[in-house]
């Protein structure tokens, strides 16, 4: 597999890493046009309630408004970003179904007239009887949250694979656990905001927002506010994170837009902090009951497992979110008999979105759990337990997944080395302990219509490398790793390439940043780009050099005949004749990459090939418990991942470490908590996700696999590592305290209740201390 | 009331309207556009909006504007030396220290401060009082690396 790379693999900074350390990187809200005018959402301040009336008569009357708008004055058109799961107006109709639900929205000269005017505006509620949990709300006689949807039960599923009555008659031991993961807000730094402009003359609106979907985004504002897709331009400026919680449309676009277009000036809308964590997205808590049977040599025989997602007021990624966390229950592990069943229950409370994982990490957290608890029960190593049941390159596979490689049971093996496991597991002393976890995940999505990428590569007479490219760079680095991919198969440094991308405006289409498919399919649509444009070049320069095209290498901005580096000429002598033998300049290379897909799934009816690659990896964690104080710290985590190639190791690397750090804020430390519907820690002060002061130490290993369909070889780095720092940590905390948790996060709170509580068993059985034993 | 007052930013005296109850980084921003300063809890809680006066840590979007009079106010546009890139900036760039860059600003200054204050401080030091600075995209890892890689450039000024 060893191929000569210069740009491919290299460790380069960021192409736009000077921008950002100078402070000249402009965000959505750094952005200032001559006019502009600035909104403000009203939302609603009850769980639960009928619109009756809005009365906008003061706001309107308030000097320096210039325009109100509520759900009765807009189309009447539901938005989504999963068509089939669209349940939510930009503006809230006739009811409102959580606190913080869109209401009404203004329009003003300053930003300070606009939130004034909002508090004038009168709204007068039925409420209606509210419901909080999502197996309370699935119940009979539950309030119903939308028309029409029976026990709020928006999306169901239930799959069989093998024959699972048959695989549990045969397992040696059966066990059935229930565990509960809780809700977390992606809290990206930079607030989402939204800047809209409209030229009456011709029609065409313009929008620059903190979005990962600017595709999606046109297609959801051309359907809301009824105009041609071809009228609207979205443009992703910096974006400052996203993690998944900036795939939507929300309320802000759409107001920005609407306005804009009312009034023909500048609306800018940006979202306050506490807007962020209430109204936005989240990752959805989830209760997941799951019962295994095994043989007693540790094979999974068979699995049967049951979730109910909280999804709270809206679908958002519904379908999509349960049929994951559905399929990925056979994907490290070979689970040959499979039952799942999955329920996406409506709650009047802040809505479940798409977040790093997407609905896998909380099935992950119960299996990757509960197979170290079984371990325990059958006295197994948990490590080797993962091992044997590991997955392998070119198996069949029970949902049709179609794995080219694997380097997942390499994973165990790295990750457990690295922590230790041997010496350390069930060794060390009382309050110490190490845990692993391991995960898959797509590299992206095969065949979800119009889930495709477009690139133009266009190399001009001075042999500046001009790339157009849809890919949404949302801080993960997508335009240097396109750029890297370009560079290196024409052959010249990345100082040559300049990128333009995510403007509906002016580059090809592309889905966006979601599924931690960026790399694959944006890369592979670049380089057939460029392929075609080096095509083009070494046609023309073959008959010059007397050679074959085949022959033809480029590399350090010279075209040369391979093993004859003398037989060649510069790239920009190449370029100086192909334009003095009158061919047409610029050279133009486009590509278009889907992934291929024999047998194309959305995974909502149908089984098959949900991605073009997948990627595994294992964590190991390794805890320190206070056992007077019950705070827990990571001290260490290893993350072994097999992404294939690494186009850009520096950047996979913060990824992966990026990951880590936030799959522990979620195993310890966050958790949005609602009361009555209420968020009651909505704020950086309340909220508390990973400082420095907690930032453990991280060794990342790679576990390179050589991907026949990504670019040079990449897999996805993005989401998969998030999926297993939780139930790693967890696991990590038994083995240091030997108490099982359920449910996250793991508080000192829960911690030092646990430890009393194994106190008081053990005193009533015997005289033994807790800190003897 | 709206009153004019002088603020000393970059090394320029700003003459500038305000009001009592604007903050620093209301006058950054939406008064003289140096939109490095970033805006990302309005709470003084995350640090994207950290500036340096007479050498501190400050966080703008928790400070007055008129607080600042007469101080040396330095904000992420004044940093680099005549276009170069301060040592800080490129240890940023060349380890990786950034992702999104939303945070990146605010996290330069705070280490320049404390760089300011001591030439070598221990790896403690710099998690303490770099702690104020969230990033939500890297684990700190590569972050505290570009710092720590600073600080063992011995002999340097800061």
């Amino acid at each position: 597999m060893e191929k000569e790379l210069n740009v491919v693999g290299a460790r380069l900074p960021m192409m736009d890493a000077a921008q950002k350390v100078k402070g000249t990187a402009l965000f959505t809200d750094d952005l200032i046009l001559p006019g502009m005018l600035f909104g403000k959402i009203l939302r609603s301040p009850v769980p639960h309630a009928k619109i009756l009336n809005i009365d906008t008569s003061r706001a309107e009357k308030l000097p320096g408004v210039k325009g109100v708008v509520t759900g009765r004055d807009i189309p009447d058109r539901k938005y989504g970003i999963v068509p089939m799961a669209k349940d939510e107006y930009a503006l809230a109709k006739d009811k409102v179904r959580y606190i913080g639900d869109d209401v009404a929205a203004v329009c003003a000269i300053d930003p300070e007239i606009a939130e004034e005017a909002v508090e004038l505006i009168k709204v007068d509620y039925e409420e209606l009887p509210a419901v909080f949990d999502p197996l309370e709300a699935k119940r009979e006689g539950a309030p119903e949250i939308h028309a029409g949807i029976k026990n709020n039960t928006s999306f169901a599923i239930r799959k069989e694979f093998g024959d699972v009555r048959k695989a549990f008659a045969e397992c040696d031991a059966i066990f059935e656990d229930t565990f509960y993961s809780q809700p977390v807000n992606h809290a990206p730094l930079e607030p989402h905001a939204a800047l809209a402009q409209f030229d009456p003359l011709n029609g065409e609106l313009t929008i620059w927002s903190s979005t990962q979907i600017p595709f999606f985004l046109r297609r959801n504002l051309s359907n809301t506010l009824q105009i041609p897709e071809s009228k609207v331009r979205v443009v992703k400026p910096k974006v400052g994170g996203g993690f998944g919680q900036k795939i939507d449309l929300y309320a802000k676009d759409f107001c920005a837009a609407w306005f804009a277009i009312q009034l023909g000036k500048p609306v800018k809308f940006v979202y306050e902090r506490e807007e962020v964590f209430i109204s936005t997205r989240q990752r959805h808590p989830m209760y997941i009951t799951v019962k295994t049977g095994m043989k007693k040599d540790g094979i999974i025989l068979a699995q049967k497992f049951q979730a109910h997602a909280d999804g709270g007021a809206y679908n958002s990624t519904a379908p999509t979110m349960i049929a994951l966390s559905c399929y990925f229950l056979m994907i490290p592990y070979r689970v040959p008999n499979l039952i799942y069943e999955g329920y996406h229950v409506y709650t009047n409370k802040p809505v479940g979105g798409a977040m790093r994982g997407h609905g896998i990490p909380q099935a992950r957290f119960a299996v990757e759990r509960q197979l170290d608890m079984i371990a325990e029960r059958l006295g197994l190593d948990a490590a080797e337990v993962r091992i044997k049941n590991s997955i392998h390159a070119g198996e069949p596979h029970p949902a049709k997944f179609i794995i080219n490689t694997c380097g997942f049971s390499d994973s165990v093996k790295k990750a457990a080395d690295a922590i230790g496991w041997k010496e350390k597991r069930g060794k060390l002393p009382l309050g110490r302990g190490v845990g692993l976890a391991g995960a898959s995940f797509p590299s992206g999505v095969s065949n979800m219509s119009h889930i495709s990428s477009g690139a133009v590569v266009q190399l001009g007479r001075d042999g500046a490398v001009n790339v157009l490219s849809g890919a949404a760079d949302i801080g993960q680095g997508a335009e240097t790793v396109i750029s890297q991919i370009v560079a290196e198969e024409l052959g010249v440094p990345i100082e040559d390439i300049r990128i333009t991308a995510a403007d509906t405006g002016i580059t090809p289409l592309d889905p966006g940043t979601f599924g931690s498919g960026v790399t694959v399919r944006a890369g592979n649509a670049a380089r057939l780009a460029v392929i075609s444009v080096k095509q083009k070049l070494f046609n023309f320069i073959a008959d010059k050099l007397e050679a074959n095209v085949a022959d033809l290498v480029a590399k350090d901005r010279n075209i040369f005949v391979k093993g004859s580096p003398e037989k060649g000429m510069t790239l920009s002598e190449a370029l100086k004749s192909y334009q003095y033998a009158d061919l047409p300049m610029p050279i133009v290379g486009r590509g278009s990459w889907m992934a291929p897909a024999t047998e194309p799934t959305t995974l909502f009816k149908e089984d098959g090939n949900f991605a073009p690659s997948y990627s595994f990896m294992t964590q190991a964690a390794e805890v320190d418990v206070d056992l007077h104080t019950g705070k827990v710290k990571l001290l260490r985590m290893v993350t072994a991942h097999d992404c294939g190639r690494a186009i850009n190791p520096m950047l996979v690397e913060g990824q992966l470490e990026g990951s880590v750090v936030g799959g522990m804020g979620q195993a310890l430390y966050e958790d949005v908590i609602v009361e009555k519907g209420q968020v009651m820690n909505p704020s950086f002060l309340d909220y508390g996700f990973p400082t420095f002061l907690e930032m453990p130490e991280i060794e990342a290993i790679e576990v390179e696999t050589d991907d026949p369909i990504g670019p040079f070889g990449a897999k996805e780095a993005g989401e998969g590592t998030q999926l297993s720092p939780a139930p790693a940590i967890v696991n990590a905390i038994y083995d240091a305290i030997g108490v099982n948790f359920m449910e996250l996060p793991i508080t000192p709170e829960k911690i030092l209740d646990a430890l009393e509580e194994k106190k008081n068993r053990k005193n009533s059985r015997s005289d033994q201390c807790i800190s003897h034993c | 009331m709206k009153q004019a007052i002088e603020l000393n930013i970059n090394g320029d005296t700003h003459e500038i309207l305000v009001s009592p109850n604007n903050t620093l980084l209301e006058v950054l921003r939406d008064k003289l556009g140096l939109m490095g300063t970033k805006r990302g809890c309005d709470l003084g809680a995350c640090g994207a909006c950290t500036v340096l006066i007479n050498g501190d840590a400050y966080l703008s979007c928790i400070m007055l504007a008129v607080d600042a009079i007469g101080k040396e106010i330095l904000t992420i546009e004044g940093l680099d030396e005549g276009g170069d890139l301060h040592p800080l900036q490129r240890s940023f760039v060349e380890n990786g220290g950034l992702q999104c860059g939303f945070c990146t600003p605010g996290m330069i200054l705070t280490a320049k401060a404390i760089l300011g204050e001591e030439k070598h401080p221990t790896e403690e030091v710099i998690k303490r009082k770099m702690a104020g600075n969230l990033c939500r995209c890297t684990g700190y890892k590569k972050i505290f690396e570009a710092v720590m890689s600073v600080t063992e450039q011995s002999g340097k000024e800061f």
